[in-house]
Order: structure tokens, then sequence, then C-alpha cells
């Protein structure tokens, strides 16, 4: 036991280490992580046959029907963000590191994201094409999913950390997340509008890129806060 | 009543180095309007063995969480090295390792996936140490099979080769025996003599009678019905 080395890895090491155990997890589950992105498709591919398939209709609705899809997507896979960890008391062992648990929530939630946020974001085009979307409209889409989609995690992870500790946190989770995800909504949607009017959306980008900023700053922070108070009870 | 009950005299049969680690003074706590414990108080030096002992439902994971800083459910103090356990955290966590119900071990990574996720965000282990360790606690040839293909023992015992790659100066172990066959038991009961010997401090409960030559201390969470909670502390050696 002397002979063992033990220096405190660096704080890259130990969101490396958190990230890759994450992926590793997700990988073993991938059946799991298939099912928010089906959700996404149905309820997308879904919208023309119970609304309308006119072309004009599908045009003028598209990236929202899209980006509301991807947001209840993200809604449906944040349960379980902590509830494993919860579970098999991972997170007790994560919180008596002598590492910020921050870097370690941020590691989990950027885990998160890959697994969710981006293969959201790839499916993203081909739902485009089929709401008739124009190319230069579906590139902005793509922008505005690649800024909103961290947000959606990073903000969705301090509700999940919150009622991590509760027997029935799904609904609670959907009550407390859903009025702080309308802002991403509003301007993510609002960008694909302005977009196809041919009109300038560098001003909706940039305030999408300060929710991003701000919830990457923050969430992390409260989050760890969050999972404290879940555990300490 | 006093507010500090007298601490335990020093163990003669233990190798102290009379390093005073851990100390707790006039610690309360009550759960669902009961109260699990009042006007607690001991200290846990360099080098000892406490065993923490009570019936089901006395509390012995309470103050185990507590002690640990998972739970903030109380009222008193707690001194790490001397200083109160708030300010000293980080130095405090750099120096435990905690075991607890829930061992932390992912039931579809390997056991060496757990332990270098485990050890990764502590200290630096690498994978030869991992495998030594493994080994150690009899899971020779299981190191890349997923922990839920493996019986709840061999579950158990991944967690347990945390213990052989740990240097911390305090473990706290809850229920550590759980699921462990004879020969494991005495396995650790040797390594636990091994780590006293070598100026570790270990805490832990247990409902199987432990066997140390050089003797451990036990602290006793009683309650009965009609009694206040009372808390004793003794000394239990064999030679």
């Amino acid at each position: 036991m002397s002979t063992l080395v033990s220096e405190t890895p660096s704080l890259s090491h130990v969101f490396s280490t958190v990230l890759k155990r994450d992926l590793t997890l997700a990988y073993r589950r991938r059946q799991d992580l298939v099912n928010p992105l089906i959700f996404f498709v149905i309820v997308v591919s879904l919208f023309p046959l119970g609304v309308s398939p006119e072309k004009s209709f599908l045009q003028e609705a598209g990236a929202g029907v899209v980006w509301v899809a991807a947001l209840l997507a993200t809604l449906l896979s944040l349960d379980g963000l902590f509830r494993s960890d919860y579970d098999d008391g991972s997170l007790e062992q994560m919180i008596l590191t002598p590492q910020p648990l921050f870097i370690m929530v941020l590691a989990k939630i950027f885990a998160h994201w890959l697994v969710t946020g981006v293969p959201l974001l790839i499916l993203s085009p081909v739902l485009g094409i089929m709401m008739h979307l124009e190319f230069e409209t579906i590139k902005v889409l793509m922008l505005t999913l690649l800024l909103g989609t961290p947000v959606l995690s990073l903000v969705g992870a301090i509700g999940a950390a919150l009622t991590v500790g509760l027997r029935v946190g799904g609904v609670l989770i959907s009550l407390l997340i859903l009025p702080l995800y309308i802002p991403v909504l509003i301007f993510g949607t609002g960008t694909v509008q302005a977009a196809a009017n041919m009109l300038p959306v560098d001003g909706y980008i940039a305030l999408l890129g300060a929710i991003l900023a701000l919830s990457l700053t923050m969430s992390p922070i409260a989050t760890a806060a969050a999972l404290r108070i879940s555990l300490s009870s | 009543m006093s507010a500090v009950q007298p601490i335990a005299t020093a163990p003669t049969k233990t190798v102290s180095t009379d390093i005073e680690l851990l100390r707790a003074e006039s610690l309360f706590c009550e759960r669902d309007e009961r109260v699990l414990f009042e006007d607690l108080a001991f200290s846990i030096n360099a080098g000892e063995i406490v065993q923490v002992e009570g019936p089901n439902g006395s509390g012995k994971t309470t103050l185990l969480r507590i002690l640990s800083g998972l739970s903030g459910a109380y009222e008193g103090r707690i001194y790490w090295k001397g200083e109160p356990l708030s300010s000293a955290r980080i130095d405090f966590l750099s120096n435990l390792l905690y075991l607890g119900h829930k061992p932390g071990v992912k039931a579809i990574l390997t056991p060496v996936e757990n332990l270098r996720a485990l050890m990764g965000m502590r200290q630096g282990v690498t994978d030869g140490e991992i495998y030594h360790a493994l080994e150690k606690v009899g899971l020779y040839g299981y190191e890349e099979v997923p922990c839920h293909n493996l019986s709840a023992g061999q579950h158990r015992r991944v967690a347990l080769a945390r213990l052989y790659l740990s240097n911390d100066a305090i473990w706290i172990l809850d229920e550590a025996f759980t699921a462990i066959d004879k020969a494991g038991v005495k396995a650790l009961e040797s390594l636990l003599a091994d780590r006293a010997q070598q100026g570790g401090a270990v805490i832990l409960t247990t409902h199987h009678e432990l066997k140390l030559e050089k003797g451990f201390r036990k602290l006793r969470l009683g309650k009965s019905q009609e009694q206040a909670p009372s808390c004793v502390i003794e000394e239990e050696g064999r030679r």
C-alpha cells in the first residue's frame, strides 16, 4: 500500500475518466439510447399525417415541429442522467472525491449531450427535407440545434439532480425544467423562421450562443449543489 | 448531562501512533422524530480500528454517513486532525475511503472498468495495480466479465478491491463483510489489521464477529423503547 504512488489526478484526467465511463455505459445500453431518437422521428413524421401534408404548411411549421420534438426527446432521456448512479452508490463516491464535483457533473452532461443531442442533430436534416425546408433553412436549423441541444442537456441536468432522490421524479422534472426550456425554444425556432423569410439571423444566433455560455457556466455548479442536497437526505 | 463524554482511553493493544484523525463531539441525530443518538463523543486515532455496533435501525449507517460528510442532518461538531470538518474538507476527502451499503459498482461494466473509473477520480492508478488488486480479492480470471454476471459476493469483492489500491488515512466501511465467504472475511480481517499496523484508521459496521489479534474498539449504539438512546465505548481485544 505504501508502495502505491498517490498523486492527485489533474482536472482534465478526472473529466476524461468520467466521460469515458459514461460513454462506455451508454454504449453497453445502446437500446435505451435509441428510445428518444425513435420518439423524435415518430413525432416529426406523424405531423404531416395528423395535420396537413401541404408543402406551404410544412414549410411554415417544420422548424417548430423539429424543435419541439427535439426538446421532448431530450426531456425523455433526462431522468436516466443520474438515476442509475444514484441507485448503485456511484454518486456517493463522486461526491466523496477531493475533486470539484462540477467537473464530474460537466463530464456527465457532455456525455449525455454526445449520446442524445448529437444524434438528434444528425437526424434533423433528414427530417428537414421531409418537412420541405429549403437547404439554407436546414443549415440554420442545424446550427440552432447545435447551440440549443447542449442547453437542453445542461439545464435539464439541474432538474434531474434535484429529483434524483425522489422515488417518482419523472413528472416533476418536466414541470421544473419546461419553463426554462421556453427561451431556447423561442429563439431556436425564431432563428429558423427568420432564415426562411430571408431575414438576418446573426442576432438570434448570438442570443442562443449567450444562453449556451450562461448555462455552460452556471448549470454544472447548480447541478452539483442539487446533487449534494439530493444525497444528504 | 455533560456536553462531552470522556473520550475513551488510548488503546493499549493497538499500535497507536496517537495522532488523532477524527473526533466527534456531542453528536445528535434524530430521524422521523426518533432520536438515534445524542451526546455522542468519540475520537479515532491513527492505527485504530473501531467497530460501530448496534441493532438494526440504531443509526450505524447514519453515523457513518455523517462522519463521511455525506449527510448534514446532525447537530454537534466533527473535527478532522483538530480542524472543523467543514474547513478541512478537501484534506479529509483526499484521505478518505468510503464504502457504503451501495458499493458504487456498475453492473454493466467489468471489474477493471469499474475500478478504473472509481480510482481515476481520486488518484493515479495503473492497470497493472488494478489487476493485482483484483487478484488479491479472488477475482483472477473475472477481470473482463461484466459485473452482472458475477455473484453477489464477487460483486462486493470488486468494491473491496479498492482497499488494496488505497493508501488513504481513514477507511469508513459500511457492512463491508456482506455476502463475503469465510475465507474472504479472514483475508479482509488481516488486511484491516495490516492497515492499522501501518497507521491507517478504520471505522466499520458489521454484524459479523470481528476477530482481530491486536484488538479493536467498539462503539455501541444502543436503544431501547423505554430508555434514552445511549452510546458505550468499550475495548475488545484478543490475544
